[in-house]
């Protein structure tokens, strides 16, 4: 290959899962190849029903340097998780 | 059972024809494993490899019974020599570049394709069973065989060469594919499998309709190698058998 194929993030919806997950990347010339070298790489153990793949300059990323300005602050602040509230038995499980 | 008359020795053919196929172009593929121009295709053609011995294990496993010598789809996997497979001469041709082996893949699962849409409607029912369940898997082969040819044949002027250098060697073996001899009429009239030239007509138009995406041009001569139904092999049948039943041979029975 004289030229490099561009890299593509893979997400894959499980079985039982509601959401698509980020499994891992691979090279393809393009989408419709990165779908198939996806459902040949990451769904040879019956893992998924559903495959996206995102080109990976795409992805915009958060700047691993900034974690502590911008997760740091959240981890004080347990208030913010629901676990506050007296929930009434005739709700039963939430 | 009905079949277990008239048609047994037909059927017990076709289904070593049909394993044999499986077998010999699923060890083929194999043959790529590590070596792929590039780890997505490498991994692709492991699991194409798979697939198709996987349905090995399946049509040589339903010989072994028809046959009632106790073989089992190991055995005639294993243990059998040259002139006893009735693999078409297509699938044992040697890799070659990464082109000819596509287009090997190609011309066959366009076949392979038609055929177990027709055995999905076998009168005999585990035939039209391991069909139904190979359908899936060769659907999924055609589809991806079909899109790297036409990538590959309408790619670089390189790529271009070797594709249709690939189609100039490939296309007299496939025609092996649709002659029928007596074995397939019986089995025909019977509604077990379809006569192999009924098929013809439509491969033609599935696989002309594809080459010409690919910008490519099936040569013109009508000359068909043929033997390898009747037991009758070209030489690199002998050195695919050496490797793959190389352990079996020489520890016997040898298991892990």
């Amino acid at each position: 290959m004289s030229v490099e194929w561009p890299l593509w993030e893979i997400f894959i919806r499980g079985q039982h899962g509601l959401s698509h997950r980020h499994v891992g990347s691979l090279h393809a010339p393009d989408a419709a190849m990165a779908v198939r070298n996806a459902r040949d790489v990451y769904t040879r153990r019956n893992e998924g029903v559903s495959i996206w793949v995102v080109k990976s300059v795409d992805i915009a990323a958060s700047n691993p340097s900034e974690k502590g300005p911008l997760f740091d602050p959240s981890s004080s602040k347990v208030y913010r998780h629901p676990t506050f509230f007296e929930i009434p038995e005739e709700v039963g499980h939430m | 059972m009905t079949e277990a008359g008239a048609n047994r020795p037909a059927l017990l053919e076709f289904l070593l024809r049909t394993g044999d196929n499986t077998l010999i172009l699923g060890h083929r593929v194999s043959e790529w494993c590590g070596h792929a121009p590039v780890i997505e295709e490498d991994i692709a053609l492991a699991n194409t490899a798979l697939d198709l011995v996987g349905q090995t294990q399946l049509w040589l496993g339903l010989a072994g019974d028809f046959e009632g010598k106790g073989r089992s789809a190991d055995d005639l996997a294993y243990q059998r020599d040259t002139h006893e497979f009735r693999n078409a001469l297509l699938v044992e041709r040697p890799n070659g570049d990464y082109g000819a082996t596509l287009m090997r893949q190609f011309l066959f699962d366009a076949w392979h394709y038609l055929l177990l849409t027709e055995l999905t409607r076998s009168s005999e029912i585990r035939v039209a069973e391991i069909a139904a369940k190979a359908l899936k898997e060769v659907s999924y082969h055609l589809d991806r065989s079909t899109d790297l040819v036409i990538r590959l044949g309408d790619g670089t002027a390189e790529s271009h060469l070797r594709m249709q250098d690939a189609l100039d060697d490939l296309w007299s073996y496939a025609g092996e594919l649709f002659v029928a001899d007596a074995f397939d009429e019986q089995l025909a009239a019977g509604g077990v499998a379809p006569n192999p030239s009924s098929l013809a007509p439509r491969w033609e138009e599935i696989v002309r309709g594809v080459l010409a995406e690919a910008a490519l041009v099936p040569p013109s001569g009508v000359y068909i190698h043929k033997g390898g139904k009747r037991g009758v092999h070209t030489e690199h049948l002998g050195h695919l058998l050496a490797e793959m039943q190389f352990l079996q041979r020489a520890y016997p029975n040898a298991s892990w």
